[in-house]
This record gives structure tokens, sequence and C-alpha cells, in this order.
């Protein structure tokens, strides 16, 4: 990765205001997830003297109808919400990188099969699949992981395989080859290394659609099971509230799009502050 | 003496990058006189293109026309609106750029696009415009032209597009082409074949022309008089055969022993000149060739005028001083510069 | 041709072909044939520099290629030093990869963004096995400073160089395994004027330094000739003359190479170009083959 390329992502961080915004607000989200445990209310303690209270002094979002403190959850649900967001975006990006790479690189038939593959993979309805399997299969956070990943590692594949096109035909690829480079050679030192930038941005937005999925799946009671929470499983829960309790349903909802939007607006800033730019000699 | 036609004062473009404002040209001054063939020669970044974008109007963000004025017929241009300036660009000053692929719209017949720009700027009828247009490729040489105009892009080579670009820059009759590269991008066969075009071009009163070029060779073909620019300054100014044959700025005199002599027989060593271009986002305050000039002396650091060599030819170097120490002002009636 | 003249032949290229496939139905198979080059015969001789010119498409790049086996060839021989590459396999090539080394056309792309000086230069040395640990950076500043750039400069990335400094970069990376033979495709075609000269009074004299031989392959005949000691001019991926570069300019035989040589812009208003034009001949003519029509002046003339 050359400096200029950084250089230019700094720029632009700095000249879109919202990019500080989101960076904080990710971070302090992620944070707040991992010390979770530093709060002193169990998430799951039931308090029936004190169901459906509105926030206040002691429970920050208010509680919800079991009594349990609102806030609190929302720190526990976040862990799981965002740990399906990132692990799935990690597995998904590996297996799109890993077929993409092979496929763009070596292309002719094993490009033809993997493409087919793929092809099958884009056409089913996702969510369906979702549902499906998450009934049949149990519903751990690894399971929904994966399938998560499943469905969504073709859009990094697909761009991976055309950015890698476009790096063979370089020179310097050429040339390497023409040294004696083997495959794998050129494919750590020239096209992956060269890759970074869409990996990164494909992958910035994969965490958006993993949160939003994994909040679906939950919303709908298909995700991970009670008592432990998620954002999407609290604001299902929310539901039967909404006309007397509408906090129950306004923070989960508010914090699943601020981190969507987050991670969406840092993909934005990502892929302008990675296009090349002309100009320099 | 002739007609002016065009004259540029002291013309300035930068770029603002975030390094900085990349100077592109920097105190550029000539004219250009009715039907003449003006050749623009330099290396990349030399600011040559720049300075026909200026002329055109056509500088972008993150460029900058910052200072320096164009008049065009007595007319000052860069004041003008940009309304006014459509009015212009097209009918009195055309331009043809490198790449004609990226100027033709490719969904469009080549008839079609040449009538519709015919009709906007004469305000002919369809029937009277296609013949126009007919008239316009058979003249840059392109054959059956009743059948080519039902044509799209794609089915014309790179040199037949190149071809309509010029006829449709033509078809306006503009006093003033300004060609950038037009054929940079073509094979050497099909360079000859637009430059015999050119050529022709030059016998026209009606149409002057300002060529820019990196090739020495298509310089000394076509034009007849040569402005060489190098970090984005005028560095000499002359007729044809006296850059060739008598020039004076050192950079001209090493661009031209650069290029292998014709005849000279092979292996016979080449004079390159060292060193590498000014970085233009922070140009040396004097001569931009002082690091690479073989005669750069202390004065240099200063920068020199432009001095009067002969009728129509000057040079922006101390070593003149002594033989030519006349200084050509700036909007002097022969040439003019700035310092 | 005499056993001495055999030895002195390093690449010896016989009636090579290379087809690339242009279209294809649904099932992949191939319905349009892209004949890049077609039947092309030539040696080039140890310690010399051989020009390849042509216009577009007329398939040097192509046969520059092939000699740098990054592609399999459809038909016909290459012999380097005496050894058929045709058919060796990447594991017995391997050698022949060091021996014969490229410099591309484009600064720009020819160069990984995301490498310093060091890494680029020693990425050949490595795949060899040569100048391993500490030495390597000593022989690589050896090298900058034998292509005119600085030992500074070794952690510097491309974009740092200009044009003209990158190609630099390029030849240093191409000699670091000290080959015998370069292939040039189009190496100074991108730089401007005043550089190009650089370059070439460069590859001169690592080619005296070191004995290297050449394929030279570009579009732009006047430097061609002062740099080749014998050129070969393709014509839709076919030879159709190949003689000393002052024999090819004094005495041109086919129409392409007059048409060709007539239409070179000349850095001189007094000498009026007299263009010569040749039409070509038509697509599905029988095109002759390369004749001896003087002793080492060959060109596809018809009987």
């Amino acid at each position: 990765m050359n400096r200029t390329r950084w250089q230019n992502l700094r720029a632009e961080l700095g000249a879109n205001k919202f990019g500080i915004v989101a960076i904080v607000i990710l971070a302090v989200f992620t944070l707040s997830a991992i010390f979770a445990f530093l709060s002193p209310i169990d998430p799951n303690q039931l308090d029936a003297t004190a169901k459906l209270q509105s926030p206040n002094a002691a429970h920050w979002f208010g509680t919800d109808d079991y009594g349990r403190d609102y806030f609190t959850r929302a720190l526990y649900g976040g862990r799981v919400s965002l740990l399906v967001g990132f692990a799935s975006m990690i597995l998904a990006t590996g297996i799109g990188v890993a077929i993409g790479v092979a496929s763009g690189y070596f292309g002719g038939r094993l490009d033809n099969l993997l493409m087919r593959i793929l092809e099958v993979f884009l056409s089913i309805p996702s969510f369906l699949v979702l549902l499906l399997l998450s009934v049949f299969l149990n519903p751990s956070v690894g399971n929904i992981i994966v399938i998560i990943a499943l469905l969504m590692w073709m859009n990094i594949a697909r761009i991976v395989r055309a950015e890698t096109m476009t790096l063979k035909t370089r020179e310097y690829v050429l040339y390497a080859k023409a040294s004696g480079q083997s495959s794998l050679g050129i494919i750590a030192k020239h096209i992956l290394p060269n890759l970074v930038p869409v990996i990164i941005v494909g992958a910035t937005n994969n965490v958006a659609s993993a949160i939003m999925m994994e909040s679906s799946l939950s919303f709908l009671g298909f995700g991970v099971q009670p008592p432990n929470a998620t954002w999407g499983s609290m604001l299902n829960n929310a539901q039967g509230y909404v006309a007397y309790a509408p906090h129950l349903a306004l923070f989960p909802g508010l914090l699943i799009l601020l981190t969507v939007l987050s991670f969406n607006i840092l993909g934005d800033i990502l892929r302008v502050g990675f296009e090349p730019k002309l100009g320099r000699r | 003496m002739t007609e002016r036609l065009l004259t540029a004062r002291d013309l300035r473009v930068s770029f603002h990058t975030r390094d900085g404002d990349n100077q592109a040209v920097r105190g550029v001054s000539f004219h250009i006189d009715a039907g003449e063939t003006v050749g623009i020669v330099g290396e990349s970044g030399s600011g040559k293109s720049v300075t026909a974008r200026a002329i055109m109007s056509l500088i972008q963000p993150p460029g900058e026309l910052i200072g320096g004025e164009i008049e065009f017929r007595g007319e000052l241009l860069n004041e003008l609106p940009e309304r006014k300036w459509r009015k212009i660009r097209g009918n009195q000053i055309a331009m043809v750029f490198q790449d004609p692929m990226t100027s033709l719209n490719p969904v469009k017949k080549i008839g079609q696009q040449m009538i519709e720009v015919i009709r906007r700027h004469r305000g002919l009828g369809q029937e009277a415009a296609k013949q126009e247009a007919i008239r316009l490729l058979r003249e840059v040489g392109i054959s059956d032209p009743e059948r080519r105009i039902g044509q799209y892009p794609h089915e014309f080579s790179g040199g037949m597009r190149q071809r309509v670009m010029i006829a449709m820059a033509l078809s306006c009759q503009p006093e003033l082409l300004i060609a950038d590269e037009p054929t940079t991008a073509l094979d050497v066969t099909i360079q000859a074949q637009i430059l015999e075009l050119f050529k022709r071009l030059k016998d026209n009163p009606d149409t002057a022309v300002i060529l820019i070029t990196h090739d020495l060779g298509v310089v000394a073909q076509v034009c007849t008089r040569v402005i060489v620019m190098y970090g984005g300054m005028i560095m000499e100014e002359a007729p044809v055969e006296d850059l060739f044959y008598r020039p004076q700025h050192p950079y001209t005199i090493g661009l031209l022993r650069s290029v292998p002599k014709r005849g000279g027989g092979t292996r016979e060593r080449l004079v390159p000149i060292e060193g590498t271009p000014p970085d233009l986002l922070d140009p040396p305050p004097g001569c931009p060739f002082i690091t690479r000039c073989p005669h750069a002396m202390d004065k240099c650091k200063e920068l020199p005028p432009m001095f009067h060599i002969g009728p129509g030819h000057r040079s922006l170097c101390w070593l003149a001083e002594k033989d030519h120490p006349t200084v050509e002002e700036v909007g002097a009636g022969e040439g003019n510069t700035d310092v | 041709m005499s056993e001495t003249a055999e030895r002195n032949v390093l690449v010896d290229v016989r009636n090579l072909k290379k087809h690339f496939s242009k279209g294809k139905n649904v099932w992949g198979r191939t319905t349009e044939v892209l004949k890049a080059v077609d039947g092309v015969s030539f040696q080039i001789r140890r310690g010399e520099t051989f020009g390849l010119v042509g216009e577009s498409g007329s398939g040097k790049s192509t046969v520059g290629r092939c000699l740098l086996r990054l592609y399999d060839y459809t038909d016909g021989e290459v012999r380097f030093d005496g050894h058929d590459l045709t058919k060796l396999g990447e594991k017995a090539l391997k050698p022949f990869r060091r021996r014969i080394q490229s410099i591309f056309q484009d600064p720009y792309s020819s160069l990984n963004p995301g490498m310093n000086v060091l890494d680029l230069i020693g990425e050949p040395m490595n795949i060899h096995g040569l100048y391993p640990g500490e030495e390597r950076k000593e022989a690589v500043a050896a090298l900058l400073e034998r292509v005119g750039l600085k030992r500074e400069h070794l952690y510097r990335y491309p974009h740092e160089f200009s044009g003209g400094q990158r190609q630099r970069i390029s030849i240093a990376r191409a000699l670091s395994v000290r080959p015998d033979f370069v292939v040039c495709d189009e190496p100074i075609s991108a730089l401007d004027v005043s550089v190009q000269a650089q370059v070439v009074n460069m590859l001169e004299d690592l080619q005296a330094e070191f004995g290297l031989t050449y394929l030279f392959v570009a579009h732009d005949l006047s430097m061609v000739r002062h740099i080749s000691d014998r050129i070969g001019v393709m014509y839709r991926g076919r030879l159709v003359e190949v003689a000393d570069s002052d024999e090819l300019y004094d005495n041109p035989l086919h129409p392409y190479t007059k048409a060709l040589l007539s239409a070179i812009p000349i850095p001189d208003p007094r000498a009026a170009n007299a263009r010569i034009v040749w039409t070509g001949e038509p697509e599905d003519a029988e095109r002759p083959p390369l004749r001896e029509m003087a002793p080492g002046h060959y060109a596809a003339l018809p009987e």
C-alpha cells in the first residue's frame, strides 16, 4: 500500500464531515458492546415492580415488559449484533476474495464453474433460505454467522474477480510471470495487495447488510433465542407495546439505524478515498 | 501586415491540488494572425495543452485561469459569460482533441451528428446541411461520403474518426482551429494522412490553426511558426525555418539534438537533455530550464525577459542579451511577452 | 547456414504462430480467430539489437510476448541458445526466465505501486535466488547507481519518480539477474522526447557493458533505426521485410516498408515528405513468403 493512497483517504475523511461522526459512533458502540459487563445491572434481571418504565435516572433507556434494564440489554444486544456483523463480514469476505481471485486470475473453465456457482447463490431468495435454515438448524450465533456469510459473499467475489482481471493485465504482473514468479507468488505479491481498497470497501458495506440481516431475522423471532437479547429481537419484543411504551422500539431501532448508516458512510468515504487521483506527474 | 486574430497576454493557469497549486501555465503571451498555422511544441507538463484550453475557456476545476487576457478580433474573451462563449466555441474557434472517440456520440450516426452541428451553427436546412456534410467529408479525404454519413462512429477507424472530427470542426467555418495532439494516438501512416489535411488547411486563408504537439517532425512539416514551451512558459518563438536552422534557446537546441538525425547512420550517439522537468508545484523562481541547461549561470536564477532575435523570433534566455539586447514588451506589435 | 553462423544465433524463431479466439459461442467454443502472429521466422544474433516495427495490430508485441513465453504458441517453435522453449513446462523454463528478461512500455503500469525500489528490483533476484541476505541491498544500490539513480531511492515508491526514472528502475530490474537477452517492448514510447534519448543511450551503454542481446519492439521508426542493427517490419501478423537497418532505410523493397518510411514526419522544414501510399493486400490474397533479395536482405514479394 503506498502512501498517497492513505493521504487521499485522510483528506477525504477530512472533507466529509459525517465521516468523523460515523467513526465516533461505531467506536462508541463497539467499545460499549465489548465492555458491557462493566454495567452493574444483570441484563436478564427481572423486576416485576418496574415494568415498562420510561427512561429515567435509574434506567437510562427505561425498562421492558419484564422490568429488565433496557440500557443494559441494549449493550448486550449490541454485542451479538456487532459480533454477527463483523464475523459474517470476515467470513463472507474470505470466501468472496478466494473465489474472486481464483476466478479472475486463472480464468477459463475454473472461472466458468465458479461463476455458475455464484449465480446459483445469487438466484436463491436469501431471506427464505435464512428462515428455513434457522428453523431446521439450531439457531446459535455461530450458525447464524455462517448462514449470513453464505448469503453475502457473492458481491465481494464479483468485485474482486473484475478487479483481478484488470490487475492481471498490468505490465508488472506480466513482468513477474516472464521472470518466473509462480502463480501463487504473483497473487500474493502483486494481486492481493492491490485488491485491498476494493476489499475494504466491499467488507464495510457487508457489515452493514449482515447487521440488517441479523436484525430482521431476530425481529421475526428466528435469530438468537431469548432470554439473550439482540437489537433485532428487542425490536421484535417491542411490537406489542408501541402504543404505550414507544421507547422500547425507539432505542434498538435507532441503534440499528445509526450503526448501518455509519458503516455505509464509511464505505462511501473509503470508496472515494481509494479512487486513484489524477494529475500527480 | 496580416490581420491579427488572437492575442493572449500573460495567461496564467493553476490547478489547485492537495499538495498545493500546480502552476501549469505561468505567464504565456503570443498572438495568432488570420490564416496562419502555428505549432506549439513541448513535452508533457510544458503547459501546451492547458494553454489551448485556456484560449477556449475550457479550464475546469480544480484548474483556474488566474490571470491574463485573451483578445479575439479586438474583443476581450475572458470576461465573456459562458452563454456568449458557447456561440464563439465552434462558430469562430473550434477544437479537435487527441482521442476522437470520446468526442463523438457512439449511438448517433456520423451524418446526424454533423448535420446537427451544421444546422445549429450555420442555420442551414436539413437537406442543405446534409449536402454540406458530404462535401466536408469528401474534403477531409473520406471516400464514398454519401454512404459513410449513414454509419456509426464504431464503423470508422481511428484515423477516419479523427478526420470526421476535423470535418465537424471545419463545418462551422471557424476562423481559428485548435488541434491538441490530433495525431498522437494514430499510427504513422494514418498520421501522415491527417498531416496532409493540415498542410492543405495551411493554404486556406480563412482558417488559422494552432497545432499542439510534442513531435518536432510534425511541426516541421505543417507549421509556419513555432512556439516552444517548457515549464509553463514560452522559451522560444520563431518562424519554422529559423527554429530548425537558427535555434537560440538552449532548450530548443537540446530538443533538436535529442532526436535521431535523418541520414545520420545508426549508432550515432544521441545527445539527451539530462535531468527532469521542473516540479510546477514549486517551480524555480528564474528560468525553468536552469536545472538542465548546460549554459546555466548565476543570472539565470532571475527570470530573463523575451529578447528580440529577429522578425518574429524571440527567446527567453540571458544568452541572447549580448547580441540581441532588445526586449519585447507585453502586447507589443511583433509578439509580446511578460516577465 | 554455416555452423559458425548457427552458433552466433541466440534466438531462432521458426514459423511462429499465435492465434487468439475473438468470439466464443455459448458452449465456450471458439467461433472467430484473431491471427495476431501468423507464421513469423527470424533469427537474433548474439550481441545485436533486432528491431521489430509495425503499426498497431501488426502483431509485433505478441511476438515479444511469445519470446517471453507469456503465451503458449499456436504453432511453430522458438529456440533460445539451442534449446527449444516451445514445449517446456514452467519448471524447466525457470533458468530461461532468468536469462530472458523484459522491459515494458508503460512506466506507470510496469512497476507495482505498492512496492518500494528495493523490493521491485529484488523481486527477480528473489525468484532466482541471487544475492541473498545482506548482499541484496548493496547489489540493488549498485544497480540503481548504474542506471543513474541514487542509493537514497532504495526505499522510495514508484509514484515518487518521473516516467523516465521509472523506466530506469525497470531497466535495473531486468539487469538484476544478469540476463543474456532482453525483450524491450516499446520501452520509450511513453516518454518525452528529451528523456527518450537518455533511455536509449543507457540501453546502448548497458548492451556494450554486459554483452546483451536486445529485441526492440517499437512503432517509432527513427528511434528503431538508431538503436537496431537489423530490423524486421511486421504487417498483419507477418514479417514483410528483414534487413540491416541502414539497408532497410536506404533501400526498402516491400511497398509497405516504403509507405511506412515515407510517412515519418521529418524534423526539417526544408525536407518535403514525398509520401508513398500503399493500400495493402486484399484480406484473402495469398501472401508470399520472405525471400532473400540481396545478401541479408529479405522481403515478402511475389516472384
